[in-house]
């Protein structure tokens, strides 16, 4: 059902998903940690600014 | 309704919600998608290779629509100082950008089978090449400016000037290749895609725009936040001096 | 009108005082052509196939060079805030600033195209063409060069900066230019490419003084 012979073309096929596997997934890990990282330097900050 | 969207407190208010969903429903996409991909047969000119084309398309059309999307921000930015748009384009940038280098690379995977050059100068890939430097640009000079307002008017300038520009280019390059008539002959895509074939693309295609606007919120989200710390920044250091 | 002479004259003339005027841009342009036989081999075959093209490329580059100066002293001087408040729109000043550039420098690179072209080995019939070219292709370059210089004002990265933003927009008038020259040399009609140039001269001429006056705007305030 799934064809995943690929024959002379392995390594342009896979590598194509390979790269766009490990672009986006780069891409994702990218931006969420530094989503992360701003939310905990603005709560850090936050938090500072309540104290008297 | 865009004007409603200006208050980034509300934006935030209503898209991070939502913000989980759509990652949720990218990734069922790209494994759907991806089971379509291998379930799909053969080219009968092209072979396996065609399961290429899944991938660089869909990257190649995010590759443009992102920098509309950006010129489209820019210009609310700045004609309208919409001041979410500014964050909204500067968000886009990067995700765009690594869409524009993967179709270039998916690209030059598929031609090497197709026809046994790493990189063929033909009209589609020599103006995506230009899209490519085109967002480099963009996010240099994002870099390279320190004021984050004048960043913002001046990027939204580059965008925008850009997006009208890029019709231009892509006809000067056309024009060019036909001048230059070495070039394959050979459509990239094929005389015509069959049904089997559409499926996967089109999937594909909804997953990538999935996965863009999932990303796209996050970096907002994480701009809108820097923005608020620097506020913040700003205003504790003021009450320190005035003590 | 006659705010925006008085500019021109002084743009123009300081350009030649200051720093040596076009000598840079001139040295440079003479450098590549220098190298581009050192880099391909001195056979006049190869070179004879490249000349116009590569001419073309020199032409762009040696026109990039002087872009970075061009608002940098007035900016640090504070005379754009002189005049902002006088009659002339920033557009305008944008505009003639361009100008001045491209007579200063760019139409001196122009000038010197069809020596450099034939230099490089292409047939002495194109140079005639290669002047009317150069000297349209250096308008644009200078226009959309303003652009920017304008946007990358006061961020110290400075040349290479501009280099990356503006080269993406020279692409059409280098493929036009250099697609006018072979054409040219292969027999073929030229109406097509030389209007393509004009045109896109126009258009740098009516679209580059409004984003270069924005961008100015912007660095102003």
């Amino acid at each position: 059902m799934l064809d995943l012979d690929m024959g002379k073309y392995v390594v342009y096929v896979w590598g194509s998903y390979g790269a766009t596997a490990l672009t986006l997934i780069a891409l994702t890990v990218a931006s969420v940690a530094a989503h992360r990282a701003q939310k905990r330097k603005l709560n850090a900050l936050q938090d500072e600014s309540r104290q008297p | 309704m865009i004007s409603w969207l200006a208050n980034p407190e509300r934006f935030s208010r209503i898209f991070t919600p939502i913000r989980p969903y759509i990652g949720v429903a990218a990734a069922l996409m790209f494994v759907w998608g991806l089971y379509l991909c291998f379930a799909s047969p053969e080219d009968y000119q092209q072979g396996d290779t065609v399961r290429i084309m899944y991938m660089h398309v869909p990257a190649a059309w995010m590759a443009m629509a992102v920098y509309l999307i950006m010129g489209i921000a820019s210009f609310f930015g700045l004609i309208w100082r919409h001041s979410l748009a500014d964050v909204a384009a500067k968000a886009a940038a990067p995700i765009g950008a690594a869409f524009t280098a993967l179709s270039l690379l998916t690209g030059s995977l598929w031609g090497r089978p197709m026809w046994g050059t790493w990189w063929e100068w033909d009209g589609r890939m020599t103006s995506v090449l230009v899209l490519f430097l085109f967002y480099i640009g963009y996010m240099a000079l994002h870099a390279a400016i320190e004021d984050e307002t004048r960043a913002a008017k001046s990027t939204a300038i580059l965008a925008m000037i850009g997006l009208v520009n890029l019709p231009i280019i892509k006809f000067s390059v056309d024009w060019w290749n036909t001048l230059h008539q070495g070039a394959s002959v050979i459509r990239a895509d094929g005389p015509s895609i069959a049904p089997d074939m559409l499926w996967p693309l089109l999937v594909m295609a909804l997953a990538f725009k999935l996965l863009f606007v999932w990303l796209w919120l996050v970096r907002i989200d994480t701009e809108l936040m820097a923005r608020r710390y620097r506020a913040l920044r700003a205003r504790l250091s003021f009450a320190e001096e005035g003590n | 009108m006659k705010a925006a002479l008085a500019l021109l004259k002084r743009d123009i003339g300081l350009s030649w005082s200051r720093g040596g005027g076009p000598i840079l841009a001139v040295g440079f342009y003479l450098t590549l052509m220098a190298m581009i036989p050192l880099s391909l081999g001195p056979e006049t075959q190869v070179l004879a196939r490249v000349a116009p093209g590569l001419t073309w490329l020199s032409l762009a580059l040696a026109s990039l060079l002087s872009l970075e100066r061009l608002f940098e002293r007035d900016y640090e001087d504070g005379l754009f805030d002189i005049l902002r408040g006088g009659k002339l729109p920033l557009e305008a000043i944008a505009l003639i600033k361009c100008l001045a550039q491209w007579i200063g420098t760019g139409l001196i690179l122009a000038l010197l195209t069809p020596m450099v072209m034939i230099i490089l080995g292409a047939p002495a019939e194109a140079a005639g063409l290669s002047l009317v070219a150069a000297v349209l292709g250096s308008l644009s370059f200078a226009l959309i060069g303003g652009v920017g210089a304008s946007l990358s004002l006061g961020s110290r990265k400075g040349g290479v900066l501009i280099a990356l933003l503006v080269l993406p927009f020279y692409v059409p008038p280098v493929i036009f230019g250099a697609g006018l020259m072979q054409a040219y040399l292969t027999g073929a009609p030229i109406t097509q490419a030389l209007g393509l140039l004009g045109a896109y001269s126009l258009f740098a001429l009516a679209l580059c003084p409004i984003a270069t006056g924005a961008a100015l705007r912007s660095a102003l305030n």
